[in-house]
């Protein structure tokens, strides 16, 4: 279905009912030649380059639930590449390049929003840190700038910069970072996909992988057994069972990390803002819901809700940083399953068994990467060897110690990120 | 979630430092790297009931084995880590 302006004219003048399903509810066949397991936003993104890119069209997405159910369907929605470290810079700058032509790229407007990623510091020495990495984020082609306290005042005269504890010293400016819709990428890269011939196979639980003589050879599912040349894993937090299928174990705690949404509000938060002092931080969505979270509960969990004690620290960082927000309500909360790795940065990466391969480890910064993550899982499916700017983000490094990503710098261990 | 440490008695999750699995417990001989890789990195990582070590940090600090249900959060037993090796 296209969608131009005449269209939705005509939709909205006649009550909106000739708005068709955007894909085919597919029914598995016997035999692809790709098989991607997962169907959220990285399965999506990988059939949909395999076949845009590569010309594979002979795929399958499988999906346990619904098309956009996991994660892509429930995250803060931020888009940025501000990242330092060799591995992760290159690859994070590819994802923001992907972003910017997305909704050309798949006709889909996915409210791709540049309103700008603010890291604010609180010290001296933050200062130093956020200069380094903006001069990082330069370097890697991309934009930084640092701005001073009265500079950030000027642009969010609301955060409380004289607070005593944490006084705010000015901020990282990343404009071409901010946010898109979600789901909405999950529907564009769906879309785009099935258009390409690819099968989404919704309801469609692997239950097991088939691996003969150390060779994939298929899976089987709840819709019966389905034949494959190649097969991805791109199941994020449950990546760890899926692995398990094909005898394989992987670096991957699952943690849980939650996120909240207020009543819908006048416009008045700008930008994405991140606190320097907690982990706190906050956008607002075009529907005008304050949307916030911050750092994981930190302990392994599969429960998709979270506890109190994080919840509270959040409320309490976000009232530290803009008391105004205190008088609006919370509306939802939410807690979203995160495949941690030990050193907090991805795994996109062939496994022990030939034609198996993993695209894993997304941490609590899976979103951003969706373009990225599916040009180069599909790079690596296609062509069995990694692509250039994902090529460190591999299961060895864990086992050598060499290559490890560890963008925070707190240690590669798995309680740690 | 509220954990019963066996010293001080049920307490405030915020009271304890989560390490992970109880892999932690079973440290190799130096010297094996693969066996090292397993010990830091590898992980079971199991949907329902699994047993991690907690430290009660802000109590007595004994280091604390909880059986856990991951999907419920629910805290199904705990016990002194030392004891495990008993």
């Amino acid at each position: 279905m296209g969608y131009n302006a005449w269209q939705i004219l005509k939709e909205g003048l006649t009550g909106n009912k000739g708005w068709g399903p955007v894909w085919r509810d597919a029914a598995p066949k016997p035999e692809y030649d790709v098989i991607i397991i997962g169907g959220g936003g990285h399965g999506l993104s990988t059939a949909y380059y395999l076949a845009k890119n590569h010309g594979i069209t002979n795929i399958a997405v499988l999906e346990k639930g619904y098309i956009g159910s996991g994660n892509i369907g429930r995250n803060t929605t931020i888009v940025r590449a501000n990242y330092g470290l060799p591995g992760n810079s290159e690859f994070y700058s590819h994802s923001l390049k992907l972003w910017e032509g997305l909704e050309q790229e798949l006709n889909y407007n996915v409210m791709m929003s540049q309103r700008g990623v603010i890291n604010l510091f609180h010290s001296d020495g933050q200062r130093d840190a956020f200069a380094r990495r903006g001069n990082a984020m330069i370097n890697q082609g991309d934009d930084a700038e640092l701005l001073s306290r009265e500079q950030l005042r000027a642009e969010l005269p609301y955060l409380d910069f004289d607070n005593h504890r944490f006084p705010v010293y000015g901020g990282l400016m990343h404009k071409r970072g901010g946010s898109a819709r979600h789901d909405a990428v999950a529907w564009g890269y769906a879309r785009g996909a099935d258009q390409l011939g690819v099968d989404l196979i919704q309801q469609c639980e692997v239950t097991g992988i088939d691996v003969v003589g150390g060779v994939v050879k298929g899976v089987q599912t709840s819709r019966g057994p389905i034949r494959a040349k190649r097969v991805g894993i791109v199941t994020a937090g449950r990546s760890s069972q899926v692995a398990a299928m094909a005898g394989l174990e992987v670096p991957i705690e699952s943690h849980v990390l939650q996120a909240f949404v207020s009543e819908g509000l006048k416009p008045a938060i700008d930008h994405v803002i991140s606190f320097g002092m907690g982990h706190f931080y906050i956008s607002q969505s075009d529907k005008g819901g304050l949307v916030f979270g911050g750092d994981l509960d930190f302990y392994a969990s599969y429960a998709q809700r979270g506890n109190l004690p994080m919840m509270e620290h959040v409320m309490e960082a976000g009232m530290s940083l803009m008391p105004a927000i205190g008088k609006a309500k919370v509306l939802r909360s939410w807690g979203g399953i995160m495949d941690m790795t030990p050193d907090g940065s991805f795994i996109i990466d062939r496994t022990e068994v030939d034609g198996l391969y993993m695209d894993c480890g997304w941490c609590y910064g899976g979103f951003k990467a969706v373009p990225a993550s599916g040009w180069c899982m599909a790079h690596l499916m296609a062509e069995d060897r990694p692509h250039e700017v994902a090529k460190r983000h591999t299961f060895d490094r864990f086992r050598t110690g060499n290559g490890l990503m560890d963008e925070e710098g707190t240690g590669s261990q798995h309680n740690l990120h | 979630m509220r954990i019963t440490c066996p010293i001080c008695g049920e307490r405030d999750r915020r009271e304890f430092y989560y390490l992970g699995a109880r892999d932690y417990l079973d440290r190799p001989a130096e010297g094996d790297l693969d066996a090292m890789h397993r010990y830091l990195h590898l992980r079971d990582n199991p949907v329902g009931v699994t047993q991690d070590l907690w430290q009660h940090e802000a109590g007595c600090a004994a280091w604390i084995l909880v059986e856990r249900n991951v999907t419920t959060h629910e805290v199904i037993s705990t016990r002194l880590a030392r004891e495990r090796k008993l």
